[in-house]
């Protein structure tokens, strides 16, 4: 069957616009590693997760961690779009007495496995769900998105040594790896190049992708595992503030929310 | 202590295959029978305790009921913020054990010391804490943890002064026991200072002075009403706590104390919050050394109930005056 590659470009527009409206009414931060990660979110949940709202305490489903919890909007958006989500959890996004804090609250109905905010958590955690459910013969997969800035945690490498050790091929990293963390490039702070080698050294199977190329993205995902016997990773590269010309690979947008006039511009960027 | 733990623990597993221990590349022939019996329930993650500790989470809420073992500061300390969200904010029923209780690890330094432990834990919202002091209490404790629903941190020490056949005084995690009863002070202490307290009490009674003895072995939730009850029954309180001073036994009892506005005499007993420079020794040279023994903790009672009867003393002459004067 053709993939509707379209379809997915609509569906990361009306995300980036969501992340965007809520962004602006709460003025929060993140807007930039929201935005970078959306392409990969959406067919990980539209194609790739086997997971849905009307089962989502299904044992055999497969878990995601989102561990770049400072990215929830993302998330928030897309768990919406995939109706993980309502209209009344959306606007209680980031608002006293809301539903939705600024880092995601574990909450398994709502396609939420666990807790993150705290960088280098989530691979380890992962791992543990990896290594139990394959304990029970359970088929379910456990994705893990991590941003670039987490792989400086020593915690981390920890996790990428035990889950190569075991051998945890039911364990899938997808890096989000836009370059750029809270003060800097990571090339100005702790260079990760070469990483997908670094990987490759560690006995992980690997594949560079363009992190915002449909075809790209969806080829990558339907080739899990990419090695027997082996946790695989997507490095993917991505563009932080991607889908808003002026946000694009701009560091200010990793903290600062849009005023009124860069609303505007932004939508009519994102506009279908 | 530790090896009666885990073989208890390893009876556990053999009948319930859900039972994981996870060990931070610690425990050299400790875990041999579960090893043996059970090879897929046990895990060495290596060198890595933070890992662990996510990793536990992980299995948690994947259905796996999962014990995590190393050195008591390795465990608390380098993994704290792993334990304060992926374990206690999760409220998942992980159990910690550590090893090393106080100076268990004399000669080996102040890396291996587990001092300040207990204060990290009980900040910890959601962890229970249990120091159990005797062979026969530590096998109880696993056995009581096994099913326990709540995040549990199990602290181990040396002990093991008691043969396998005494029973144990532990019924239940967050209930007090009562070892001794008598009217002149309570002593209250917990995990190795327990046997050390007896033998003080033992002294004291000897010597006509009634002592009330408690193992208050779980820290949290802490046994409120049993501390309530020293505090009306007895003039004195002392608590013994190989930990330091800063935020154990002594602490907890304190604050139960100061809330219920408690007229007598409290002393708390443990170790400075800085050790001496240059200090080193087995851990019964540093019990000497600062105050833990049980020759330390008799004198330093003996004191306490001095100045008590001195305090007495004054305040009769006090009252006297004061009468004298109206």
């Amino acid at each position: 069957m053709e993939i509707d590659f379209k379809n997915y470009e609509s569906l990361a527009k009306t995300a980036r616009r969501q992340v965007l409206d809520i962004i602006c009414r709460t003025k929060g931060p993140h807007i930039g590693s929201s935005f970078s990660c959306v392409d990969l979110l959406v067919v990980l949940y539209f194609r790739t997760l086997r997971a849905k709202p009307e089962d989502s305490q299904n044992p055999q489903r497969d878990r995601f961690i989102f561990s770049k919890g400072h990215a929830s909007p993302a998330l928030y958006a897309v768990l919406f779009e995939r109706g993980f989500l309502s209209h009344k959890d959306m606007e209680g996004f980031a608002v006293n007495g809301g539903t939705l804090q600024q880092h995601p609250d574990c909450n398994p109905r709502c396609g939420i496995e666990f807790s993150t905010g705290s960088l280098g958590h989530g691979l380890s955690v992962g791992a543990g769900m990896a290594y139990a459910l394959r304990k029970d013969g359970n088929p379910a997969r456990v994705f893990v998105m991590m941003s670039d800035g987490e792989l400086n945690e020593g915690s981390t490498w920890e996790a990428v040594l035990f889950a190569a050790h075991h051998k945890l091929e039911n364990l899938v990293l997808v890096i989000d790896y836009n370059r750029m963390q809270a003060l800097g490039f990571t090339s100005d702070t702790l260079e990760l190049d070469p990483l997908a080698q670094k990987f490759a050294a560690f006995n992980w199977a690997s594949a560079t992708i363009d992190g915002h190329s449909f075809p790209e993205i969806v080829d990558a995902y339907d080739r899990l595992p990419f090695s027997r016997e082996k946790p695989s990773v997507i490095v993917a590269d991505t563009v932080k503030g991607k889908g808003v010309s002026f946000m694009e690979n701009k560091l200010q947008w990793h903290y600062c929310c849009p005023g009124e006039e860069d609303y505007v511009l932004a939508c009519k960027e994102l506009e279908l | 202590m530790r090896q009666a733990f885990y073989d208890r623990l390893e009876e556990i597993a053999r009948c319930d295959r859900n039972v994981h221990v996870l060990t931070a590349n610690l425990g050299f022939k400790f875990f041999d029978r579960i090893r043996s019996t059970c090879p897929e329930q046990f895990l060495d993650v290596g060198v890595a305790e933070a890992n662990m500790i996510s990793l536990a989470a992980g299995m948690t809420v994947c259905g796996k009921n999962v014990y995590c073992y190393s050195i008591i500061p390795f465990l608390t300390m380098r993994a704290y913020e792993q334990i304060r969200i992926d374990i206690c904010y999760h409220n998942l029923n992980v159990k910690l054990v550590g090893m090393g209780a106080g100076f268990t690890y004399g000669l080996e330094g102040y890396t291996h010391f587990g001092i300040e432990d207990i204060a990290l834990m009980r900040a910890m919202p959601g962890m229970h804490i249990v120091a159990p002091d005797t062979v026969e209490n530590a096998v109880k404790i696993a056995e009581l943890s096994h099913t326990y629903p709540f995040p549990l941190y199990i602290r181990l020490g040396r002990a093991g002064i008691h043969s396998e056949k005494r029973r144990p005084s532990i019924n239940r995690i967050g209930e007090a026991s009562v070892l001794s009863e008598g009217n002149d002070l309570a002593l209250i202490a917990n995990g190795n200072m327990v046997p050390v307290c007896d033998a003080v009490a033992k002294r004291l009674r000897r010597e006509g002075i009634g002592v009330t003895l408690v193992n208050l072995h779980t820290i949290k939730p802490f046994d409120h009403v049993t501390v309530q009850q020293c505090a009306v029954l007895h003039p004195m309180i002392v608590t013994a706590e190989e930990h330091s001073i800063v935020g154990g036994l002594g602490s907890a009892v304190a604050e139960v104390l100061a809330e219920t506005s408690y007229k007598g005499k409290f002393a708390r007993i443990g170790i400075p919050e800085q050790l001496d420079a240059g200090v080193i020794g087995h851990a019964d040279h540093l019990w000497d050394h600062y105050g833990l023994s049980a020759e330390r903790i008799y004198h330093r009672i003996k004191e306490l109930l001095r100045s008590l009867s001195i305090r007495e003393d004054e305040s009769v002459v006090q009252s006297q005056i004061c009468r004298s004067s109206t």
